[in-house]
This record gives C-alpha cells, sequence and structure tokens, in this order.
C-alpha cells in the first residue's frame, strides 16, 4: 500500500513598498547594518507604530488575487524574546486576519485552499559568528558553537504577509508548483518581487503521510528552506522519513524541523512541548485595520489580469484545454502576447505553442525581447511548407529578437524548393523502386519512410516530409 | 504651599507666562527663582531624579531673546515644567525610575515635550516616579522614595509622586504626569495640587514609555485649575504618530473655565466613594455642597461595574506591561548583565535591573496571558472593561458629570505599604475606572483630611468632556477661598 504526502505551505512575502510597515524608514536592502532605523523600527521605549497605508493596499491585493474575504482585522502582539526583534515582540495578526478562505489554482487544475493571508512585521537578522584565534568569521543560522552574535535592524519592520494554505498540497512537484504560481500572482499584483533566493519570499513546509483516503497524519513543520529546490527535495525526504518511520511502527512526532541542504536531510529544531506560548493579545497601540467597501471594490476593480486567467483565455483563443502544459508555460514565460500574434496571423495554434513553449521560453528568451511579427511569419513559412521543422527552429534562433524570416532563410541555404521540384523529385522516386512502391499502394505504410528518405537524398535534405508524404498519398489514390 | 493660588499669584503659570511675554520679567530671573527654592529643599523632598540648570538656562535665555526681538515665545513664555521621568527628553536621560535604562538617553522628544517647548516652557527637571509608573507611593523607584512636602514622613502618592511634590514644593508651577490607574491624581491628592487625567487618545503617548498602553495618558498637574487648563491645551491636541490619538480640532478648556455649573447635573458615585476613609467622604460631600450651593443639581450615582474595576485593572494593565517591557533584555540599550549565553544575558539583565513591583506585574501579566489562562482571566477583565463602559453611558444620560472620592485616605507614612502590594494597589480603586472606560477626570484639592493632610475630590466626564469637567473644578477651587 502507498502513502500519500500531504503538504501545506506558509508562504511570507516582503510587500514592494516604499517604506516600512509602521514608520518612514525606506524599504531598501543592501545598506550598511544598523543604518536604515529609527525609533519606531528599533522598538525604542516611548515609541509607537503607524500603519502604512501602501502596505494594507498591497496586502488587500493579496487576498482579492486570492479570492479572499477581505475584512476588517485587528494587530496583535505575537510575544517572544529574541534578539533580533527590537520590542521582543512581533506586531501581527492571529485571531482576525486581513484575508481570509481563498483559493489558488494550478496550472495542473489543482485548486489548492488558502486558510488566511495576514499581515506582520519583519525581524532585523542576527548573524552568529564563529570566533576563535585566527579562524575566519564564518556565519551560520544556528546558534550552536557560536561564540558571539551581530544583529542588523534595517530588515526590523519591512512589512510581510503570510500566506497560509491548506493542506491540499499532494506532492513535492506540486509544492513547486504552488510556490512558482503563488509568485507570479503577488509578482502580477504589484504586492512583492518574491525572490525566494534573496529571502523576499520564505517558505515553511507542512509535512504529512497518510494512506489514501485516510485522516490527515501527524505533521512536521519544516524550516530553512531557502530555495525551490531546498523545497522540493525536504518535502520528498520528510515524506520518506515519516513513511518509513510508520511501516517500522513507530509514530510521527509533531514538531519543527531543520533543513539541512548539505546533509539532504530534515533534523528536529523543536517540539511541539518545547513549542513557545506567545501569549498573543490585541496590540493596544494600533486601532483596528476596517478598510470599508470602497476600498475593497477599487482594490479588486484595479487587480490586473491572473495567470489563471490568462491561461484559460489563451487555451480558449488556441482551442485547447486549459490544464495543457504548454498553454502553463507560455503563460508563466509571459508569452501570451506572441501567441496571440500567432494565431491572429493564421498560424495552427499547436505549432505556436510547442515552438514559444520550446523555443522561446524553453531557451530563456525574454518576453519582451521577442519580435512576435518574426515569429508568427517564421511558422507561417513552416506551415506553408516553404521551411522544414528543422529549419524553422534555425531561423526562428535568429529572427526572435527582430529580422525577415524570408532573408534568413535565404542567408542559411534554406532556398525554396519549388513545388513542381518536389513533385518531380517523388516521381523520380516512385519510378525508380517500383517493388517499394507496389507495396506501398497495396498498404504498407512503413514504406512512407522508405520514400521520405529517397526524396531527401535527392533534394540533400531541403525537402518537407509532411509534403512529400502528402504527394505520396496524392500519387498513390490517383 | 501653593495649593488655592489664584491666576494674579504671580507664582502661577498664568502670571509667569504673562509676565514674560509683556516683558515685565525675565525667564531666566524666574528658573533662578524656582532653581533656587530646587536647592533649598530637594534635598529632604526628592521630587527630581535630575535637575537641568544649564539647558534649562539657555532655554530660558532663548525666551528672553524672542521676547527682546519682538518675538511671542508662546502661552508658557518661560515657565519652568518639570516632566516625569517615564516621558522621553531627547538627549536628557530618561529612566522611567529603573536601573535597566541605566544611561540611555532617548534621541527624541516626546510629542509633550515638543509641544512644551513649542509654547515657551523651560524644561528644569525630570521627576521621580514609582518604577516604570507601577505603584501608589513613589517607593517602587530605583533611585529612592520621594516625601510628600506636607509631611516628610509620609508618601506624596504615585506614581507621578515626583511631579506632584515639586508642584507641591513650589519649585515648578506645572509639571507633566502619567496616569494608567489613578497616576496623577492619586498623587495630586496626597499632595493637594490639580492633577488631570485626559481623555484616552486626547494627548499624545508618543514618546512616554509605555506601561500599559490602552491605559496610559499623560496629563498636567498644577497648582490652580487655571494653570492645568493652560498646560493641557498646550500639550493635548492630534498627533500623526500615535494611532490612538483623536482626530480633528478641538476647542481649548481654558476659555470655559469661568462658566460655572449651573444647571447642571452631577452624580455623586457611591462606588468610588463611600468605601473612603470618614474624612476623605466628608470632603466629597462638601465638594458635591459647594457645586450645589452653585447651581448645579447633586443626585447619587451608581457603577455597579466599578466593583470589578481594580481586578480587572490589575489583569489588563500587567498584560499589557509583560509585553511592554520584554524590550528590556540588554541587548539595544540600557543596563546589561552578561551571561553563558543570549537567553541568560536576557534573564540576567532583567534580575537585575527590575525592581520587585515591576517582576511582580510582569509575571501576573504573563500569567494572565498564557495559553489556556488567557480567555479565564485577561478575555474576563476585557468583559469587565465593557460593562463598566456601559455604566458610564448610562450614568452620562443622567448626569453631565460625576463626582467621587480620588484616593480613599490622606497620605500615609513611607514604608506603610511596602510589604503589602494588595493595600498598595486598593489605593486605586476609584481613579481606576476612568482609565478602564477611556473616560476624562481630575483631581482637585478640597481640604484637609482629620489628619490636617490634603484631600482631593475626583471629577469625571464623558469622553472628550474636559471643558465641562473644568468648570465643575474652577467651581470648587472659587469655593474653597
Amino acid at each position: 500500500m502507498t502513502w500519500e504526502t500531504v503538504v501545506g505551505l506558509e508562504v511570507h512575502c516582503e510587500l514592494a513598498t516604499a517604506t516600512k510597515l509602521f514608520c518612514g524608514c525606506p524599504n531598501a536592502f543592501g545598506r550598511q547594518p544598523n543604518t536604515n532605523v529609527c525609533p519606531v523600527c528599533l522598538g525604542l521605549p516611548g515609541s509607537l507604530p503607524v500603519l502604512n497605508r501602501q502596505a494594507v493596499e498591497l496586502a488587500m491585493r493579496i487576498g482579492a488575487a486570492l479570492h479572499c474575504d477581505v475584512r476588517r482585522s485587528i494587530f496583535a502582539r505575537k510575544n517572544y524574546f529574541y534578539p533580533d526583534m527590537p520590542k521582543d515582540y512581533q506586531v501581527s495578526q492571529y485571531d482576525l486576519p486581513l484575508n481570509v478562505g481563498g483559493h489558488l489554482d494550478l496550472p495542473d487544475g489543482t485548486r489548492v485552499g488558502i486558510e488566511r493571508a495576514h499581515m506582520e512585521e519583519d525581524t532585523g537578522k542576527t548573524t552568529h559568528v564563529h570566533g576563535g584565534a585566527g579562524g575566519a568569521p564564518g556565519a551560520s543560522g544556528r546558534i550552536a558553537g557560536a561564540s558571539y552574535a551581530l544583529v542588523d535592524y534595517n530588515r526590523a519592520g519591512v512589512p510581510l504577509v503570510e500566506i497560509v494554505s491548506s493542506p491540499g498540497i499532494r506532492s513535492p512537484e506540486q509544492a513547486r508548483a504552488y510556490v512558482a504560481e503563488l509568485r507570479d500572482v503577488l509578482v502580477a499584483t504589484g504586492a512583492s518581487d518574491a525572490r525566494m533566493e534573496e529571502g523576499s519570499m520564505r517558505v515553511d513546509a507542512n509535512v504529512s503521510v497518510r494512506r489514501p483516503g485516510a485522516a490527515l497524519g501527524t505533521r512536521a513543520e519544516i524550516k530553512n528552506l531557502n530555495s525551490v529546490r531546498s523545497l522540493v527535495r525536504a518535502i520528498a525526504f520528510e515524506a520518506r522519513r515519516q513513511a518509513d518511520l510508520l511501516e517500522a511502527g513507530g509514530a510521527v512526532v509533531q514538531e519543527t524541523r531543520h533543513w539541512d541542504e548539505g546533509e539532504g536531510r530534515t533534523s528536529p529544531l523543536r517540539s511541539k512541548e518545547e513549542a513557545e506560548d506567545y501569549r498573543y493579545f490585541p496590540e493596544p497601540d494600533l486601532v483596528p485595520l476596517d478598510p470599508g467597501e470602497d476600498w475593497k471594490a477599487a482594490v479588486r476593480a484595479g487587480l490586473p489580469v491572473l495567470p489563471v486567467e490568462r491561461r484559460a483565455a489563451l487555451a480558449a483563443a488556441a482551442g485547447v484545454d486549459a490544464t495543457d502544459p504548454d498553454v502553463a508555460v507560455v503563460v508563466g514565460a509571459g508569452l501570451d502576447g506572441l501567441l496571440t500574434t500567432a494565431l491572429g496571423a493564421g498560424v495552427d495554434a499547436r505549432l505556436a505553442l510547442t515552438r514559444a513553449t520550446n523555443e522561446v521560453a524553453g531557451r530563456g528568451v525574454e518576453a519582451a525581447a521577442v519580435d512576435a511579427g518574426a515569429f508568427a511569419s517564421t511558422l507561417r513559412l513552416e506551415q506553408g511548407g516553404r521551411l522544414t521543422a528543422t529549419q524553422s527552429k534555425q531561423v526562428l534562433a535568429r529572427v526572435l529578437s527582430g529580422g525577415d524570416p524570408e532573408a534568413v532563410a535565404a542567408e542559411l541555404g534554406f532556398e525554396a524548393l519549388a513545388g513542381d521540384t518536389l513533385a518531380a523529385a517523388v516521381d523520380e522516386a516512385i519510378a525508380a523502386n517500383p517493388g517499394e512502391w507496389a507495396r506501398y499502394r497495396a498498404g504498407e505504410e512503413k514504406l512512407t519512410g522508405f520514400f521520405v528518405g529517397r526524396v531527401m537524398a535527392a533534394t540533400r535534405g531541403k525537402a518537407d516530409g509532411k509534403a512529400v508524404t502528402a504527394l505520396l498519398r496524392q500519387r498513390r489514390h490517383a | 504651599m501653593t495649593a488655592g493660588a489664584t491666576s494674579r499669584d504671580p507664582a502661577t503659570a498664568s502670571a509667569i507666562a504673562a509676565d514674560v511675554r509683556a516683558g515685565r520679567r525675565r525667564a531666566a530671573d524666574v528658573l533662578d527663582e524656582h532653581l533656587a527654592a530646587i536647592a533649598a529643599r530637594e534635598p529632604d523632598v526628592h521630587a527630581f531624579n535630575l535637575v537641568l540648570g544649564d539647558q534649562a538656562r539657555s532655554e530660558a535665555e532663548a525666551v528672553d531673546e524672542a521676547v527682546a526681538a519682538g518675538r511671542d515665545p508662546g502661552p508658557l513664555a518661560g515657565v519652568p515644567v518639570a516632566v516625569k521621568d517615564n516621558i522621553c527628553t531627547r538627549g536628557v536621560a530618561t529612566t522611567c525610575s529603573s536601573r535597566i535604562l541605566e544611561g540611555w538617553r532617548p534621541p527624541y522628544d516626546a510629542t509633550v515635550v515638543t509641544r512644551l517647548r513649542r509654547a515657551g516652557a523651560v524644561i528644569v527637571g525630570k521627576t521621580n516616579c514609582d518604577e516604570f509608573a507601577m505603584g501608589s507611593s513613589t517607593e517602587s523607584s530605583a533611585f529612592g522614595p520621594t516625601r510628600n512636602p506636607h509631611d516628610l514622613t509620609r508618601v506624596p502618592g504615585g506614581s507621578s509622586g515626583g511631579s506632584a511634590a515639586a508642584v507641591a514644593a513650589g519649585f515648578v508651577p506645572v509639571a507633566l504626569g502619567s496616569d494608567t490607574g489613578g497616576s496623577i491624581r492619586q498623587p495630586a491628592s496626597l499632595c493637594g495640587v490639580v492633577g488631570v487625567k485626559p481623555t484616552y487618545g486626547a494627548v499624545s503617548r508618543y514618546g512616554l514609555v509605555a506601561y500599559a498602553s490602552s491605559l496610559d495618558q499623560v496629563g498636567p498637574m498644577a497648582a490652580t485649575v487655571a494653570d492645568a487648563a493652560l498646560v493641557l491645551d498646550v500639550i493635548a491636541g492630534h498627533d500623526p504618530a500615535d494611532s490612538t490619538s483623536i482626530p480633528g480640532p478641538r476647542p481649548g478648556v481654558a476659555a470655559a473655565l469661568g462658566e460655572g455649573v449651573e444647571g447642571l447635573r452631577v452624580g455623586l458615585v457611591g462606588e468610588l466613594t463611600s468605601d473612603a476613609a470618614p474624612d476623605v467622604v466628608a470632603r466629597v460631600a462638601a465638594a458635591a455642597a459647594a457645586l450645589e450651593s452653585a447651581g448645579a443639581k447633586v443626585e447619587d450615582a451608581s457603577l455597579p461595574a466599578a466593583t470589578y474595576g481594580l481586578a480587572a485593572y490589575y489583569l489588563i494593565a500587567p498584560a499589557e506591561a509583560s509585553s511592554n517591557l520584554a524590550r528590556y533584555d540588554g541587548v539595544r540599550y540600557g543596563l546589561r548583565v552578561d551571561g553563558s549565553d543570549t537567553d541568560a544575558m536576557f534573564a540576567a539583565t532583567r534580575t537585575a535591573g527590575f525592581g520587585p513591583e515591576v517582576k511582580r506585574r510582569i509575571m501576573l501579566g504573563t500569567y494572565a496571558l498564557s495559553a489556556g489562562y488567557y480567555d479565564a482571566y485577561y478575555g474576563q477583565a476585557q468583559r469587565v472593561r465593557t460593562l463598566l463602559i456601559r455604566d458610564f453611558e448610562a450614568a452620562f444620560e443622567r448626569f453631565d458629570l460625576l463626582l467621587a472620592a480620588t484616593s480613599p485616605t490622606t497620605a500615609f507614612p513611607l514604608g506603610a505599604k511596602v510589604d503589602d502590594p494588595l493595600a498598595m494597589y486598593l489605593m486605586d480603586v476609584a481613579t481606576i475606572p476612568a482609565n478602564l472606560a477611556g473616560i476624562p477626570a481630575m483631581s482637585v484639592p478640597y481640604g484637609a483630611g482629620d489628619d490636617g493632610l490634603p484631600v482631593g475630590v475626583q471629577v469625571l466626564a464623558p469622553a472628550l468632556g474636559e471643558s465641562l469637567m473644568f468648570r465643575a473644578a474652577a467651581v470648587l477651587e472659587r469655593s474653597r477661598r
């Protein structure tokens, strides 16, 4: 019997605001440590927070894009001692978050529930430095063995939204797809640049396993996932670990586990019994946040077209299924416009999707750099038999950023093989191989390749295989 | 003794400002007179944690230069003001009377301090208080107690005991205090001065070191009702830096002082008065009679939920305090006592830096917010708070103002309650309800108790009803002459 992997993700994203969540310090990176601070984000005695309206706007956009109920919310204090937290509490949202109960549709058609997306402030950064005579100061994220710590409060007070999914993800690959889709939504709404590798998007994974159809198993929360690769590997490892444990008659313990990218495994950080009691209570220095219907309506009206809608629109225009993998790739790479142009120019939808997926997105070409007209013209030449598939790909590689496909084709020596030249070559091949022709006429389809090969040899590869096949069929029925 | 002074008394803030603005007196001379008074009696009273000689002098000289240049320094021109030591002053130590803030100098002025300076006031020093404003006698200060200028063997009340004593001793005509459960009104009562707790949100909290954020308010303490009004009008008003500050313009209270109480309905609150000592109850009755003879109609009022106010307060305030005081961890500023690791350093710093009353309230509040106890303690206290707010709303449908005792007794001897926290907490039983409800209340000196020590009576008004409250206070003050 197999095990089903069950995953819920908690994604923190930094909001792309001009200033921090509760003060006027710039929301900026790369400054000298502890220079981008003020009494408020340093939590100096007597200082008070003032909520950043732009942060609320961006958080509301996230909620609207994830189909959440955007509602009156309150801020709460999450109390725990940590050196990089200036007030030794984090202003977050607890029982009344801003965004509740939405969903995110993945390209494969899976709908993952969103439990909440709430606002909170970021902490500073602690670097534990290992000292010792002559030892090069090396930084590590963990406390053990550190001889001193450096704290940088530049990041303290940067606005975050934490997006908590339901346990509706069923594999490491689906987790990857969820993160990619969420990132596209965050970028599309302008809420965040959502770069996991740079820390502006951070992901924790709740992982459990169960027999298909059984109740949810005990979960472990995996932290320290610094890339999509880590996320995928960590989930796969943890699901295997839990399944092995259960199969050996053991039990999964609810705990927080640390992913070690180098070792490729998770290890316990703290168990439920050791978990902090955060003593949440309403933040008395802030008033309830009630955006009101007008603001909410304006946010909804101002939302851009989201990836799921773009996929649906493209699939409809191309006459393919919305879960078509090429559709997801094309939309993910922002090539919707390229496809629209090609379809408008009469290019076959499948051909346009395939070439856009493999020859544009697959080669990492930026959407903005592509000349849609040249793309469409090249595919038209291919479709008309003027270029073979191989030739078409070579021409595309040369004209994607602009150029005349005809000229490039000529330059590459892909001169036109006129219709009658091709027909003559086909007739010559038939005449030279009467035995094979008789068998082909009798229905031996595999001989198609034989004749195409003869014609190719005669035309030194300039013939289009499809056109040759068509001519053979024509002559068989003549 | 300055209580009962009139606005024509040259010692009042009103008179000083008028004289300095008119060029009749120099701010520097006014400062010298007050520094001399401080030098004479401060060693006995210990009202101050810090007296600012040089800085105050240059502020006074700047006021004089402005006057000489034909500019108006403002409504508090040259008025010496003392500021409670839990209110931030740029570049000047702000200790909250705690060791844990040792060596810390705020890089900014509290909004109230900015407004005082802009009005021409001269900040002469930082006054002693109970540590982090937690106490009712100023004895929990890490720097030793303040003594009551009326009787040096007695406490001045607290937590704003230093500010109350500074005004009572004539060190300054006006001072700032902070009031979370009675910390302005109770010491005002014990020291025979006027003390005002404004409507929550009327005065900015930006720069007031937080004790219990949902209850804290800065307010004036003064020898006269008019001086308290003058200072309140300077410090009150919307501040965008405080999210709980009430927006919109409001009329000043000073303008309404002479309007009397003719036709006003005043409710005498039994729950906040009847348990006080008989001599205190007698003074409240006398105040009620004075308001009646000035044309008010006085009847009995009831706030049933007020009985639970003290209990609710001692859950809500410590809960907020346990979070507000977490930041004193030795990492960024103030005291640091090293330990073997970060957690040990936190613990060592806080063990050494906080006094017993602060530790007691942090533990109370931590417990009240803990998982499994939150609803029974913090949640229940918030429900009591809601009931109390409704009681006040009902009372203010019948009455324009409420009258009650401020402190249940006159000033008690130093040391009398330091080993009995509950007895100390009971000193705030009549003042706490106004904080829980967010309404304004003030204590007005109204004679003496059987021991000859001052007794204050408390006037309470609906939210933003400060003008009405001050009208009654002015009537009471006039009735004493």
